[in-house]
């Protein structure tokens, strides 16, 4: 049973139906406590409808959700606060909880902006701004964090730097934690399991299996791999233009 | 206790007592109702607020708890709107403001028995308060601002992002409609006072002047309902003066404390240069 105690989430075949069609349908899987799990696929392929399904920001409209999370914190793919909202980045990282100037100031340094904790929010540049995010959902001190495309702005020795961090948050707190992500490096070095979304599921394992079951082995290899490359998998099924299944091979 | 009797039957004390306690209501409400856009939202409110105080002519009610009930159908009956067809908020907001507008002023048309200041309703008659309406006006805004501070989180956090908060158990949806009904309940406790036309001007300038000159969303909410109440002061003052209607004075007053507030703006932006 040591097994189920670590599970936070498990989706069993669900999908959101939205203006007559399927966003995303038939999606399964499992987070459990101290593992990454990563989302992969291209734009439109359900990745942030996923994850808000897991969030419970939308409903499923099929399928069963069991959801043993007690706490979750959210970094979302984009956020836009408007100027009438004065607001500073010691406001922002109190949104939702109720935290104390000390615990803001340690999770800050953690993603390397403590300096900013009274610059105006809209003042930030926008890798800044997503180190704010990052840094407010860590200082929740969730059981499940869900990150999407946390790095996006930042430099490149920043982006390694966060992403060591997720992991060694991952392991701090014990802490679930879904990402949709990019990076194939990150992805296939130090996820626990990928999924490969594209309207449902494609193809879902650890990152060795992925990668060996699929065509891009040695493209993964090669720095010069374009990311479209990533989605050229072995595939048992053929994809219509909005992803659906159309016919299987 | 004689000394506050003598208070109480100075029509401009009322007028004062009354008056600054709308503006302390109105401060952190107007803050959200900047914050979310809500300007016009408010207005159809107040719109509605006039079909509101014919009813309760019509069937002696309460004028307070019918003009409350009457915003808060409309309200509740906007969501549903938005639901139901495509057609854009603003649009949805103009139908019914004008609608039940118009329903008010037909059905005074039938009220030819009752002697109807039209004026009074449409600005409001602060210098008219007795002192059962300063005890509604407290009363009732000492459970609004309960309320709202009770609430204040799930909304605050629903207003920057809504995703955000409701990913984060915030509930945003059930304080976005308790917000809704503060909001119907700051125009019906206001509107005799102020009246129709103006309650969102009372509601939105000092925000917007409190905006100009703070940084942080609580020095916002203190310094809006700070701008609320001297202009209700002043602009009572200045009403007493050179006889001027007292509801259009105090937003007067308000304007001119925008334009004030316009200049640190302006210095700071000349520092940045």
């Amino acid at each position: 049973m040591a097994e189920n105690n670590n599970l936070l989430v498990k989706l069993d075949n669900c999908g959101v139906y939205k203006s007559s069609k399927w966003i995303v349908r038939g999606i399964s899987l499992e987070i459990h406590k101290g593992k990454i799990v990563t989302l992969i696929g291209p734009n439109g392929s359900g990745k942030t409808t996923s994850a808000k399904m897991i969030l419970k920001i939308l409903k499923s409209d099929e399928g069963q959700i069991k959801n043993f999370a007690s706490k979750m914190a959210y970094v979302p793919q984009k956020i836009n606060i408007d100027w009438t909202m004065p607001l500073r980045v010691v406001d922002f990282m109190k949104l939702t909880s109720h935290i104390n100037n000390l615990e803001i100031v340690d999770a800050l340094k953690l993603t390397g902006v403590d300096n900013l904790l009274y610059n105006d929010i809209h003042n930030l540049s926008g890798g800044e701004f997503q180190r704010v995010l990052i840094a407010r959902a860590i200082a929740k001190k969730p059981d499940l964090l869900v990150l999407d495309e946390p790095v996006q702005g930042v430099d490149f020795n920043g982006e390694i730097a966060l992403y060591n961090l997720i992991k060694k948050i991952c392991s701090t707190l014990n802490c679930g934690i879904l990402l949709i992500s990019h990076d194939l490096h990150f992805v296939m070095s130090a996820t626990d399991h990928v999924i490969c979304l594209n309207g449902h599921i494609c193809c879902s394992g650890t990152p060795r299996s992925i990668v060996k079951n699929s065509a891009y082995i040695e493209l993964f290899g090669e720095h010069n791999a374009t990311t479209l490359s990533l989605y050229q998998h072995d595939h048992d099924h053929s994809h219509g233009t909005d992803g659906r299944v159309t016919n299987n091979v | 206790m004689g000394e506050l009797q003598i208070m109480f039957d100075d029509f401009f004390t009322r007028a004062l007592i009354a008056g600054i306690g709308i503006a302390i209501i109105a401060g952190p409400l107007g803050c959200l109702v900047i914050w979310r856009r809500l300007s016009y939202f408010g207005d159809t409110l107040s719109h509605s607020a006039l079909l509101g105080v014919t009813l309760a002519y019509s069937f002696s009610f309460n004028i307070t708890f019918s003009v409350f009930i009457i915003s808060a159908v409309v309200a509740l009956l906007l969501i549903n709107l938005q639901k139901r067809t495509k057609l854009a908020g603003d649009s949805l907001l103009g139908l019914l403001a004008h609608s039940t507008l118009a329903i008010g002023l037909v059905l005074i048309g039938f009220l030819t028995s009752i002697r109807f200041d039209l004026m009074g309703l449409l600005f409001g008659d602060i210098l008219a308060v007795n002192v059962e309406d300063i005890t509604i006006v407290y009363l009732g805004g000492a459970a609004i601002l309960l309320i709202l501070y009770f609430i204040w989180k799930s909304l605050f956090s629903a207003t920057v992002n809504y995703d955000l908060s409701a990913a984060e158990g915030m509930r945003p949806e059930v304080s976005n409609f308790i917000f809704t009904l503060l909001l119907a309940g700051v125009i019906a406790l206001s509107i005799k006072m102020i009246g129709a036309l103006l309650i969102t001007g009372l509601l939105l300038i000092p925000a917007a002047i409190a905006r100009n000159i703070s940084s942080s969303p609580r020095q916002m909410v203190i310094i809006a309902t700070l701008a609320g109440v001297i202009s209700v002061i002043a602009g009572l003052f200045v009403s007493l003066e050179i006889n001027t209607s007292s509801g259009p004075s105090i937003i007067v007053v308000a304007l001119l404390l925008f334009i004030i507030s316009l200049i640190p703006l302006e210095i700071k932006g000349q520092l940045q240069k």
